[in-house]
């Protein structure tokens, strides 16, 4: 038994074709996990395969095209049951003992529901509408609407609103970007975030890590969350926010807290999250002040006061077996805004078993949440949010037609900028300059484009929404909110059905 | 200091009563005095400037949380949650105060009088020249100092009038930064696995002089005397490490 796992068995093979190679050394000067390397008495540039995770920096950096990334071909035998992936994660535990961390989302052959879902269009007896040529409203309106509405008249005999509103959030595209904590990301992703938001009319959202103080002047797209470490939590972080958001939650690591380890606190990521340099930055797993719903309603009044109840309160919670239940405490609780959180929802480091196991898909969620909301007459009370896994514009209209206001999108909005789904966040060293704070790599990230990228892909998402609403005859999102009557079902059971509240396709 | 703004809170709804703090400190009352407070919420939450509240009665849940500039007297005990998350300034409360008081607490300081419950001082951080202090008077609960992170806890004990001991199971468990002082023994058995018990150097009891000499400021009709209080022998816990979950992870 003398040998290490991590050597003999490497997940990718780096693939070099030196007739095109041309020795610039690029791929060295790339590659943050010391996968590849110069050799100078060969004046060659050669692999370590065992420390590439097939992030393909390198292949998309190379001038000449001469570098291929490929799966490893050494192959075990064939077996149905354990996965080559299996075996490597049990080898490298025999070995040190420890506790497999992943980044990402759950990239296991879980079903996926999106895809079992279509989606109705016009034909014949119903005009479709062309959003080239009609309005098309996709602006969304997140948080508590009144029971009823009532009007009186004024001296001059004009009508006036008597019920009073409460502040909503107004977003012109239901897609925001999800909570994703600077120490997680760089401060150049948070950069282009807020940027993008602003430029879309939309929100993002800090996520755990405190709001950089340069980026406060985008206070009014900023969704600020309070989790349970309350990093980066103060009155002022509180007042020139959007909206505030406690963390319960999260779908990749529901009922789990969070560790960003000391090595990833520098001095900007300590000014922002309010702790010394180099020191563990641990969110418990529960909020200790939180224990039952009653609690919960104490901080969401706690930040209503705090702020003058001009903004909403948003709770997020992972989606979990009885999260209907739990989504109707949530609204009778006091939040304005539910965000449930699907396990296929990515992070920036988890125990890779949690990510794996836990939690349930979005899809099951939002319709079982929006069907019990409406049940108990409380569905105005709150605006629910979607988010884990969302893919792309279908998605989106899917996840609204069984019920959501709205969607976060976080992995999408990784990948807008260069994220290839390697899963190494939690290494700190992502090579495309996302997930990492060395001031080095950062830097591989520029704001500006980014939130070009950012700004382009929720155009597009637009548009196509648009377009799927204008071929359903609908002219706002509004009418398509938790109109499942749009949707039919392919290959699901019955009782799959039934909880979508989706008709069969024929039906 | 200024005439004070007397305001009866008797039978008001909490969110009243804030409502015409936060009113009164906009147009620049700096000197409160609420009587018959009867556990109403939130007292002080999220205020910035520097003002002064007297509360008489029970002051609610989540007093002063979030806040930055008051200083809140509280004449009797005070509920659960007190200076949670709080940024600055001072809560003195002249009884008992209940469970998870100075949650995730980065400045100002809480002075309390008598006994407090579970989880006081937990995940307490501290930030270059920000460093909260907690002064229990009494006794405490279980999971005193619980994820410490950063600041000062101290537990004085003065009152031991009944069998209970002076602090309960999990002390400190999972601390990772900051100081807790005990005044007397403390049986390792009730400590987590991620604390450890060191020498008090003159520092530390020149540090605990001017910490407690504040505190005894504030409770002067008892007459509590610092160095009386000092001459005890005093329990100094701190983190054995700043990364105490480094090692769980396999890479």
């Amino acid at each position: 038994m003398l040998y290490d796992s991590v050597f003999v068995f490497p997940n990718f093979e780096v693939e070099r074709d030196y007739d095109k190679c041309i020795v610039c050394k690029a791929c060295v000067q790339q590659c943050t996990f010391d996968a590849t390397y110069y050799l100078p008495y060969r004046a060659r540039v050669v692999s370590k395969d065992t420390n590439c995770v097939g992030c393909r920096r390198c292949e998309a950096i190379c001038p000449t095209g001469a570098i291929k990334i490929r799966r490893y071909q050494g192959e075990f035998k064939d077996n149905a049951y354990w996965t080559p992936r299996d075996l490597k994660d049990l080898y490298k535990q025999a070995e040190q003992g420890g506790v497999i961390l992943t980044g990402g989302g759950n990239d296991r052959p879980y079903p996926v529901y999106w895809d079992h879902i279509l989606l109705d269009a016009c034909q014949v007896t119903n005009p479709s509408i062309d959003p080239l040529r009609e309005p098309m409203e996709l602006r969304t309106y997140l948080g508590r609407k009144p029971d009823r509405v009532e009007i009186r008249y004024n001296e001059d005999g004009e009508p006036e609103l008597k019920t009073q509103i409460v502040p909503n959030l107004v977003a012109e595209v239901p897609v925001i970007f999800a909570p994703m904590s600077y120490g997680a990301l760089n401060l150049n992703m948070h950069r282009a975030e807020a940027a993008a938001a602003k430029a879309m009319g939309t929100y993002w959202n800090t996520g755990e890590g405190g709001l950089h103080r340069e980026l406060y002047p985008y206070g009014d797209h900023t969704i600020v969350q309070v989790a349970s470490g309350r990093f980066g939590v103060h009155a002022e972080y509180l007042q020139v926010s959007a909206a505030m958001e406690i963390k319960i939650g999260q779908g990749a690591k529901p009922g789990i807290g969070g560790h960003l380890p000391g090595g990833k606190v520098d001095e900007e990521i300590s000014k922002t999250r309010m702790i010394p340099v180099g020191s563990d930055a641990l969110s418990p797993a529960p909020h200790h002040d939180i224990y039952s719903i009653e609690d919960l309603r104490q901080l969401i009044y706690a930040l209503k006061e705090a702020t003058n109840y001009e903004k909403p309160v948003s709770v997020k919670i992972a989606a979990v077996h009885n999260v209907a239940a739990i989504a109707s405490g949530i609204a009778r609780a006091g939040a304005d805004i539910i965000v449930l959180d699907g396990f296929r929802g990515g992070t920036g480091a988890s125990p890779a078993i949690v990510r794996d196991n836990v939690g349930i898909p979005i899809e099951m969620a939002l319709a079982a949440v929006d069907q019990r909301l409406r049940d108990e007459g409380i569905r105005n009370w709150v605006s629910i949010i979607a988010a884990g896994g969302i893919r792309n514009s279908g998605d989106v209209i899917k996840a609204v037609a069984l019920g959501a206001d709205a969607v976060y999108i976080g992995t999408a909005a990784l990948l807008a900028v260069g994220c290839t789904l390697c899963h190494k966040c939690y290494t700190g060293k992502c090579a495309w300059g996302i997930t990492t704070n060395d001031p080095y790599i950062a830097k591989r990230l520029n704001p500006e484009i980014a939130a070009e990228r950012l700004t382009n892909l929720l155009k597009a998402w637009a548009h196509e929404m648009k377009e799927m609403l204008g071929l359903m005859g609908i002219n706002a999102i509004e009418s398509l909110r938790g109109n499942r009557l749009r949707l039919r079902a392919v290959g699901l059971s019955r009782e799959e059905m039934e909880i979508l509240g989706v008709l069969p396709a024929g039906a | 200091m200024s005439e004070p703004l007397i305001i009866d809170a008797d039978g008001m709804y909490y969110r009243e009563l804030n409502q015409i703090i936060r009113d009164k400190v906009k147009e620049g009352v700096t000197h409160f005095r609420l009587l018959n407070v009867n556990g109403q919420r939130y007292i002080g939450a999220g205020l910035t400037r520097e003002v002064f509240i007297e509360v008489f009665g029970v002051a609610g849940q989540d007093l002063g949380i979030f806040m930055k500039g008051p200083t809140i007297v509280v004449r009797s005990n005070a509920q659960d949650c007190v200076g949670n998350t709080m940024e600055g300034k001072k809560i003195v409360v002249h009884g008992m105060a209940g469970d998870v008081c100075g949650y995730g607490m980065r400045g100002g300081k809480l002075h309390i009088l008598g006994d407090v419950g579970y989880r006081v001082g937990i995940h307490m951080k501290t930030y270059k020249d920000m460093v909260p202090v907690i002064i229990v008077g009494g006794k405490a609960g279980d999971f005193f100092g619980e994820y410490m992170a950063g600041g000062i806890l101290i537990l004085l004990n003065l009152w031991d009038n009944d069998s209970r001991p002076m602090v309960g199971d999990y002390l400190a468990t999972g601390m990772h930064g900051g100081t807790i002082y005990i005044r007397g023994e403390v049986d390792p058995y009730l400590m987590g696995k991620e604390v450890g018990q060191v020498e008090m150097t003159e520092g530390d009891k020149a540090l605990l002089k001017d910490l407690l000499e504040d505190y005894c400021g504030d409770f002067s009709e008892y007459h509590l005397d610092p160095q009386e209080i000092l001459d005890h022998p005093f329990t100094k816990l701190i983190p054995v490490s700043s990364r105490p979950y480094g090692k769980v992870y396999a890479y």
